[in-house]
């Protein structure tokens, strides 16, 4: 019986690509396992491999075409002494046999992703984090740069890496350790072209080993250098949490001040896509808890440009929590000699008189979505991004909510003892006269994130659980 | 890589290596369709495949007996099918569906069978280990004769759990089993890369713990290894290393470019190595089977699969209400 031979998804996001080369020519015997065709994905050309024997009875999509969508017909594999069947090849993307990927497509986050290798991007099935406004149109009352600044489109893993490379010229003591970083270039593609600038002195490879390689860079950080830590994901840095908070965030009080650890350790925090319950924490919480620690969950490129660069330099441990979602996101971002973003400023991404949402990484492309919509309904949002947890900027959400009168947090960790439950605390003793309704916390649920498509969508939260959120405490 | 094929006569019966082609072409098969099902979006996250590997899990699984345990990593498939899981049951959970293991709350890397002793399915490198001796730790204080056969890799192996573990199953004579599966990468970082020592086997010697290495293409060798090391451990001798040399053919997960090492050097151990054309060599050489009863245990092999495949996809996703269940083993309500 002859069949098709679609064209198949190589990475978690990938929606089309190209046909590259084929590696067999009608009429050859193909086996399990043999590889037919080369297919690039955005970042990456991946071999395609035979999955069923038989022999090429046509090839369909010629080499060298581009933009073929997943699930379309490629080829047609045919048994010994068999025809090609007239209807060959009329299988088209979509009308193959699952609706699941109609329905992420739907969900459509465009946004590009890496060729990143496992721990990988996967967000295509991601139905939540919306690619938030365009990001021209969102004028920021209070930009970072002076206004006639020159601005171009970057994304964030281009700003990260970009701040990262400054810092390491500008000072010789930065150096940047961690799994894959090196020869990889990053699981997620965010240190490109490190390894050949600086050198594997400077950009080192570890095993994995993340409790021992945490305690290397704090010992380094001793020393006098400045380390840059990455961890693969924060998942995983819960092996090395002791060195973290024992070592790093507390030996500046225990030694009277004479030992600092200027280090910081960063990574992508919080849930991917369908990546279950090890590989999804949202950590931002925990370290915020800490005292001896900077903790840092930006959201735009710009942000992480300059809160990174500002990172390196901080005498003190930095938690530098990251978003593998907001990685290919293209932000604006200035074009300056030295832009850095202070410590404990928050950004106010929008105006509005009706009540304040208060948010930080990925949850401010909820909030930022929120308001729009609720904008087309008459209710103006002051939204505010935190971008630093330690130190928070208490004035700028208080001065809000004075002028709001309500308030609401979004974040993407678990509901109990979250940023948005400390924040309500604080909101309630600074501005109690000045509320009109309790301040209420849009969290991600109260349970370990779970792998099926539908019940990770409800795990997470959504920009209707924001809008309703803001129903609720503006009475409308 | 796997040397040379011993010359002399292999001490295993028709039978029994009739019923490691099945086994091994079983979990082949079925990672072929798993990575297709991926390449159609019905599968998401990360997922392992196990191809190049089949004659490890296989091989010891031939010296395990009933009550004996098993512990792995993310790249957990193979073991599933191997422990005698329904491949129907292991292919929903990759779909995220109702009929999986896990009801589709764990995924590919989660997997777990109470009933087949399988202990899962971990995501977080050398987490696995201890837990390993920690269920051979059951064996003794039951005083049972039962061993724990505790999987993981040669990235694993560097991790400073492995070797805490080490200590305590030397100190007590824990009954385990520590199957290192050398397949020479961690992700796209090679062992020589990572690793101070050549030899991962010789690094329970501190703690006196025997170790040795083993052909990891050739199904019968590791049964061979997996038996002298059982034996040790059923003893109440203590813990016993294998390292076993293996190979992955496909990227660390599906989405792996694979750019750090060549297409030639795999298809040389594809079509030197590979331990399930191995045994097809001996079934057909020894006269123990003939083509035609190879292709129909082919055609058995790929009607097993392409039902599991049709279970897993038809089987409904997760009712909502499962969202909130299994999260504590008694019914105390949520405080949130
Ligand atoms: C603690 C921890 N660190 C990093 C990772 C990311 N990661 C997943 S698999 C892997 C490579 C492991 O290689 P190896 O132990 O050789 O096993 P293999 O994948 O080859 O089977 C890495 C780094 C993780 N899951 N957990
Ligand atoms: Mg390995």
């Amino acid at each position: 019986m002859a069949t098709e031979i679609l064209m198949p998804a190589l990475s978690p996001t990938m929606e089309e690509g190209t046909l590259a080369k084929w590696l067999v020519k009608e009429g050859d015997t193909v086996k399990s396992g043999d590889i037919m065709a080369e297919i690039e994905t955005d970042k990456a050309t991946m071999e395609f491999e035979a999955v069923d024997e038989g022999i090429i009875g046509k090839i369909l999509i010629e080499e060298g075409t581009e933009g073929v969508k997943v699930n379309t017909a490629i080829a047609v594999l045919v048994e010994e002494g068999e025809d090609v069947p007239e209807d060959a090849g009329k299988t088209e993307a979509a009308t193959s046999d699952d609706e699941e990927k109609d329905e992420k497509s739907e969900d459509g986050d465009e946004e590009e992703t890496t060729s990143a290798p496992d721990e990988q991007e996967v967000k295509a099935a991601r139905a939540a984090a919306p690619d938030g406004p365009d990001p021209k149109a969102a004028a920021a009352p209070e930009p970072d740069w002076p206004e006639d600044t020159e601005i171009r489109q970057q994304t964030v893993r281009e700003a990260l890496r970009d701040a990262m490379a400054e810092e390491m010229r500008r000072d010789d003591s930065v150096f940047l350790m961690g799994e894959e970083v090196a020869e990889y270039e990053g699981a997620y593609k965010i240190t490109q072209g490190m390894l050949d600038e600086f050198g594997a002195k400077r950009v080192v490879d570890t095993p994995i080993t993340e409790h021992g390689f945490a305690g290397v860079g704090v010992g380094a950080a001793f020393g006098g250098l400045r380390p840059i830590v990455e961890f693969m994901t924060w998942n995983f840095a819960m092996q090395a949490i002791d060195q973290i908070i024992n070592s790093a965030a507390k030996t500046l009080y225990m030694s009277g001040g004479q030992m600092g650890c200027p280090i910081v350790f960063r990574g992508p925090n919080g849930a991917a896509a369908r990546v279950a319950a090890q590989h999804s924490q949202d950590y931002a919480a925990w370290y915020a808890q800490v005292p001896g620690l900077r903790v840092v969950m930006p959201y735009s490129a710009s942000d992480y440009k300059g809160l990174m660069k500002t990172a390196i330099r901080d005498p003190n441990p930095v938690v530098f929590l990251e978003n593998e979602i907001l990685y290919g996101r293209s932000f604006d971002v200035p074009v300056m000699e030295d832009f850095t973003v202070p410590f404990g400023k928050a950004r106010i991404w929008r105006e509005g008189a009706d009540v304040t949402i208060v948010s930080f990484g990925i949850g401010m492309s909820y909030a930022m979505e929120a308001a729009e919509k609720l904008s087309e309904n008459g209710i103006e949002a002051e939204v505010i991004d935190l971008r630093t947890l330690r130190p928070l900027d208490y004035d700028t959400v208080i001065a809000s909510v004075m002028k709001t009168n309500r308030c609401v947090t979004v974040e993407e960790g678990w509901p109990v003892a979250s940023i948005g439950n400390h924040l309500s605390a604080h909101i309630m003793t600074h501005a109690f006269d000045y509320l009109d309704a309790p301040v209420l916390n849009v969290t991600g649920k109260d349970v370990p994130m779970p792998y099926a498509a539908n019940l990770e969508r409800l795990a997470l939260i959504s920009t209707d659980e924001v809008i309703e959120a803001v129903r609720q405490v503006t009475y409308r | 890589m796997a040397a040379k094929k011993p010359t002399k006569k292999p001490n295993v019966s028709a039978d029994e290596l009739k019923g490691f082609y099945r086994d091994m072409l079983l979990i082949r098969r079925f990672e072929e369709k798993a990575g297709q099902l991926y390449g159609m979006g019905l599968i998401g996250g990360f997922c392992h495949l196990y191809i190049g590997q089949e004659a490890v899990v296989v091989g010891l699984e031939a010296t395990a007996k009933e009550g004996d345990q098993r512990i792995t990593t993310y790249r957990d498939h193979g073991h599933m099918l191997a422990c005698g899981m329904d491949p129907k049951g292991v292919m929903a959970e990759l779909t995220g569906r109702e009929g999986g293991y896990s009801k589709g709350k764990g995924g590919s890397m989660h997997m777990f069978s109470k009933e087949k002793e399988f202990y899962g399915g971990h995501g977080i490198v050398g987490a696995n280990v201890p837990l390993g001796a920690g269920l051979a730790f059951v064996n003794n204080y039951r005083d049972n004769d039962h061993v724990c056969f505790t999987y993981f890799g040669d990235g694993a192996a560097n991790q400073g759990q492995v070797y805490e573990t080490f200590n305590m199953a030397a100190l007590w004579d824990l009954p385990v089993i520590f199957v290192i599966e050398n397949n020479k990468y961690a992700m796209g970082t090679s062992q020589t890369r990572s690793t101070s020592s050549k030899d991962i086997h010789t690094r329970g010697e501190a703690f006196g713990i025997p170790g040795e290495t083993v052909d990891g293409m050739d199904v019968i060798a590791v049964r061979d290894a997996g038996q002298k090391a059982v034996e040790h451990a059923r003893a109440g001798k203590g813990p016993y290393i294998l390292e076993v040399m293996t190979y992955r053919y496909r990227g660390h997960s599906m989405s792996d470019p694979a750019k750090y090492r060549t297409r030639e050097e795999v298809q040389k151990v594809r079509e030197k190595s590979d331990a399930i054309e191995h045994v097809r060599e001996l079934l057909l050489s020894g006269k123990h089977a003939t083509e035609e009863d190879l292709k129909a245990i082919d055609k058995e092999t790929k009607e097993i699969i392409n039902e599991a495949a049709d279970f897993a996809r038809e089987s409904p996703e997760p009712a909502i209400e499962e969202l909130w269940t299994d999260i504590y083993a008694t019914e105390t309500p949520q405080n949130a």
